[in-house]
């Protein structure tokens, strides 16, 4: 690497550094915009006792739920778990503890934790299990909790296009949590489908600019579709 | 003659207006996009950052990165818009879409809601649909008016945990569409051929009943 390319020639090189114990953001909603690659690679690399901080948890046999195989994973931060039989069965044996965290909530902690935010009053949760214990403040009148932010040792996202530079631009709603999982990791990883060179894409259309992206692969790319609903012609 | 799911749908439809952002929640009120009245603009917001959402693809349109909250494939109408899960957190808990559309296990007459969790059952988690509740002024619950075994749905307090405090204000059921106000619910219209006994028969919760409650119109 050089300058700011940040352009990595394999995945072991990409997910470098990644240890047991560490907490990583992923992006990604359901099966769409997750780094598939970069998950295949912490399954091969082996580490365990990893907090994933992600809307999901994927399903059996793809996305995270093949690091559930292994027990890799701790913890899951997320809205909405348990499309997947192995992620119940740990759940319920005790193998794996689960923060479920309204999906806004999760953003804004992503977001709050990478623009250096350390938390934020929401009225998302106010007199629900999710409330029970946080800080409590009035607002014009209405109730709010304090939420903390997030940051992870590791991001891992997918985009569709960079240039080598690490600016990115996300494909349709494969969007989704990748943008602010990529300013939350200390070091952040991100695979494409594409790459060009830098001035090849508009700088007023990149969605993440580069600077917050430590290593750029390229990648191939199955996309299983979760619920194929379809209208026809 | 209670109402069915479309029907259900169909009374909730009526609540849009022209030029309504509107997010509709899994099940009965995915059913409400097929109701929307005839020359009246609607855009749907779907939270996993599209507002302007479309019909299902075609084979040919098929594309693994175009999904709703809901996970299924799904199109853009013209004049959508894509963006990441914060912004579109930022238009619902900011207030920006007009209406709100959800399921629920329970409500009461304080506007609380259960709708996530059962203890006991797996618990799968609450999606978007806290800050959904949290984030709307205008939400309407749309639900049985009670269960399979006949308890009521509609209780003077959630025996549930709840997904939101104090923040539901319309519930339209297979038997009747009702306000919340005042610590009570508000018998406006009954389904057509159901008896207001009925109604209060099956609300736990206590109920505020006009002497005259006309039937929904269709």
């Amino acid at each position: 690497m050089s300058g700011f390319n940040k352009l990595v020639g394999s995945y072991e090189e990409a997910m470098a550094g990644l240890e047991d114990g560490m907490t990583v953001i992923a992006g990604g909603f359901g099966l769409c915009g997750i780094p598939e690659n970069l998950i295949g690679e912490i399954k091969n690399k082996g580490t365990t006792d990893l907090t994933f901080v992600s809307n999901n948890c994927g399903v059996d046999g793809f996305g995270l739920g093949v690091l559930l195989e292994d027990k890799q994973i701790k913890k899951m931060v997320s809205s909405y778990v348990g499309e997947n039989k192995l992620f119940e069965e740990q759940l319920l044996a005790g193998e794996l503890e689960v923060e479920l965290t309204p999906q806004g909530t999760l953003a804004e902690k992503m977001r709050a934790g990478g623009a250096g935010i350390p938390a934020f009053y929401t009225a998302t949760g106010y007199g629900t299990p999710v409330g029970e214990g946080k800080e409590v403040k009035e607002f014009n009148g209405r109730n709010y909790i304090l939420e903390e932010a997030i940051t992870g040792d590791f991001a891992i996202v997918k985009a569709w296009k960079a240039d080598t530079y690490g600016n990115l631009v996300y494909r349709h709603t494969a969007q989704n949590f990748n943008p602010m999982a990529a300013t939350a990791g200390k070091i952040t990883v991100v695979e494409v489908e594409e790459i060009v060179q830098p001035g090849e894409l508009d700088p007023a259309h990149i969605h993440t600019p580069g600077i917050y992206v430590d290593r750029l692969i390229l990648g191939t790319f199955e996309k299983r579709i979760e619920q194929r609903t379809i209208t026809q012609a | 003659m209670a109402l069915s799911r479309e029907q259900l749908a169909q009374r909730v439809a009526q609540e849009m207006k022209d030029g309504y952002y509107v997010n509709l929640g899994i099940g009965i009120p995915t059913l409400v996009a097929n109701y929307v009245p005839e020359g009246m603009e609607v855009m749907l917001q779907s939270e996993n950052g599209l507002l302007g959402m479309g019909r299902f693809p075609t084979e040919d349109e098929l594309d693994a990165d175009m999904i709703n909250a809901g996970k299924q494939t799904v199109t853009a109408i013209k004049g959508a818009s894509i963006f990441s899960s914060a912004e579109s957190f930022a238009m619902i808990r900011g207030g920006h879409v007009d209406l709100t559309v959800l399921g629920a296990f329970e409500v009461d007459v304080r506007g609380n809601i259960a709708s996530y969790m059962i203890p006991g059952k797996l618990i799968k988690g609450m999606g978007g649909a806290m800050d959904l509740v949290a984030g709307a002024d205008n939400i309407i619950v749309t639900m049985t008016h009670a269960s399979k075994n006949g308890d009521s749905k509609l209780l003077p307090k959630c025996t549930l945990p709840l997904t939101g405090a104090g923040c539901i204000k319309k519930v339209v059921t297979d038997l009747a569409f009702m306000e919340i106000r005042n610590g009570a619910f508000w018998l406006i219209e009954r389904a057509p051929g159901v008896s207001v006994q009925e109604i209060i028969d099956k609300t736990a919760g206590e109920l505020v009943v006009p002497d005259v409650v006309p039937e929904m119109q269709f």
